[in-house]
């Protein structure tokens, strides 16, 4: 694989940029692999490449109907943080914000890492008391938070609303100043090219369409490429799992809702932070284009199609502007959705299953990209030792019948009752 | 923007209305036994279809009625709505 650096690029530049290799390949699939990862957004790649790196597995494929980059790792507000109070939680993303520090270097592509630092705001004394106490609970977890008041968050993001007149007045707020952006797609072909380039096939265009099990153990896939043998599958399909796991007669504890985001017309450094609205759901961050990226709640029934509706648009914008008045001058320059695999209590599901072979990783609600890398890296362990690591134990499948939720916000599909 | 025709009040803007799930989900018998399993299924599985679902909704900022809706989860069409104590 050609590594990219200042030379390659001086290099390339004599030729024109003609002469780059691709990124990743794009071949047929084989008659038979170790492992096939159903899905090929962040999450898929993230585990095929942690399976190559770090289980020396390499026969691999990862099979997208889409194409790479075109599902949810593209369509997010790239906001990564580990600001969770519960320790299954707490600890499972500090470990990728750990992997996402040395990312842009494993990979060797860059990802945007910009570690600008996260604001939750807070409206209210009492919600002051419980971000205090979150904010103990991660440092107790090894993870860094900070306690703002008024005063020092008015420095820091001058032109939010500091009225008192404010329906919502600020309080203060708690900050985790390791959390912030990357670049999604980046994400998406950086791991895609370095798990090509150790022998993973990354075929796109191609639809799982059923799947052969014999006597409760995976024997493989059927797809619209031709069946494909193999022992071991991985499922990484976000909003699609219910569709692929009834075709395993499996019913699962998730519902599909789309959820929107959005950005304005690009200007000029505004908003040094990612900052969320205390008193409802909305967050927000400046890219470095300089459009404001904006996202809130789901559009609150189940939804398959990648396209939200304009009230809940107007409502997630309306605490926007109650929170930063002057974002109300802007003019919309994209909105879009993507569907949320909703688990009914909000945290996500990285476990074995009652069919031999078969790993399910899904119900990642609204936060999957900050967990693309331990997502992947605790799903490839899963599937190389067939059994969870210590970080993603607590995320089983079946913790809904045992009583074991992680009900880190208490909302699950249900958010506007949360 | 969604219309919903609610059956007592005629069509309205989502605006008017809340999301109650999928409507297809049977709430067991209180007199008869009941397994674990069959709880579980009830409080937190679902089928999550693609296509045409059952669904409740409430006219909360209206006559405050549940009713069901067949409604498509990938066009967002709506084919049928009904009393709840109706079939769809």
């Amino acid at each position: 694989m050609q590594k990219y650096s200042i030379f390659s690029l001086i290099k390339n530049a004599f030729t024109n940029h003609q002469n780059w290799e691709v990124a990743w390949k794009d071949p047929q699939p084989k008659k038979e692999y170790d492992v096939v990862i159903v899905g090929g957004g962040g999450h898929g790649l993230a585990t095929a490449y942690y399976l190559a790196k770090e289980h020396k597995i390499t026969n691999i494929a990862i099979l997208e109907k889409g194409w790479i980059g075109g599902g949810n790792v593209g369509r997010n507000t790239t906001i990564l943080r580990s600001n969770y109070m519960w320790d299954a939680n707490g600890l499972f993303y500090e470990y990728g914000m750990k992997l996402w520090e040395n990312l842009s270097q494993e990979l060797n592509y860059n990802v945007m890492y910009s570690p600008r630092g996260i604001i939750n705001l807070a409206h209210s004394d009492a919600q002051l008391n419980v971000y205090a106490r979150r904010g103990n609970s991660m440092r107790l977890n090894g993870i860094d938070a900070v306690m703002l008041s008024r005063d020092e968050i008015k420095k820091m993001i001058p032109f939010a609303d500091f009225s008192f007149t404010a329906r919502f007045p600020i309080f203060g707020g708690l900050m985790q100043p390791r959390g912030g952006t990357a670049r999604h797609d980046a994400v998406a072909w950086g791991y895609a090219r370095q798990a090509d380039s150790m022998g993973v096939d990354i075929i796109q265009h191609c639809e799982v369409t059923g799947f052969e099990v014999k006597n409760g153990k995976v024997q493989g896939v059927q797809t619209s490429k031709g069946n494909i043998k193999t022992k071991k599958i991985g499922l990484c399909v976000a909003g699609s799992t219910s569709l692929l796991a009834e075709k395993l007669n499996m019913k699962l504890p998730i519902e599909s809702h789309v959820l929107q985001a959005c950005v304005s017309e690009p200007v000029k450094p505004f908003l040094d932070h990612v900052v969320t609205f205390g008193a409802g759901h909305f967050y927000c961050s400046q890219s470095d284009k300089g459009e404001m990226v904006m996202g809130g709640d789901l559009d609150g029934y189940n939804s398959y199609a990648q396209r939200g509706n304009l009230p809940t648009l107007q409502h997630v914008l309306s605490e926007g502007v109650a929170m930063f008045p002057n974002l109300s001058r802007l003019k919309m320059l994209r909105t879009w959705g993507g569907i949320m695999d909703m688990s009914m209590d909000g945290s996500p599901i990285i476990d074995k299953t009652h069919i031999e072979g078969l790993y399910l990783n899904c119900g990642w609600c609204y936060g999957g990209f900050k967990a693309t890398p331990v997502s992947g890296w605790t799903f490839a362990y899963t599937i190389a030792q067939d059994r969870p690591h210590e970080l993603n134990e607590k995320f089983k499948l079946n913790r809904f019948s045992t009583g074991h939720l992680i009900d880190e916000k208490g909302v699950g599909t249900k958010t506007w009752i949360g | 923007m969604l219309e919903i025709k609610c059956p007592y009040c005629g069509k309205r803007s989502q605006n008017e209305f809340s999301y109650g799930g999928d409507a297809s989900v049977k709430r067991p018998k209180l007199e008869a036994e009941i397994s674990d399993k069959e709880w579980n299924d009830f409080v937190y599985f679902r089928k999550n279809v693609r296509g045409k679902h059952q669904e409740l909704w409430h006219h909360v900022a209206g006559c405050r009625q549940w009713f069901k809706v067949l409604r498509s989860t990938y066009t967002h069409e709506i084919y049928k709505t009904s009393k709840i104590e109706e079939e769809l």
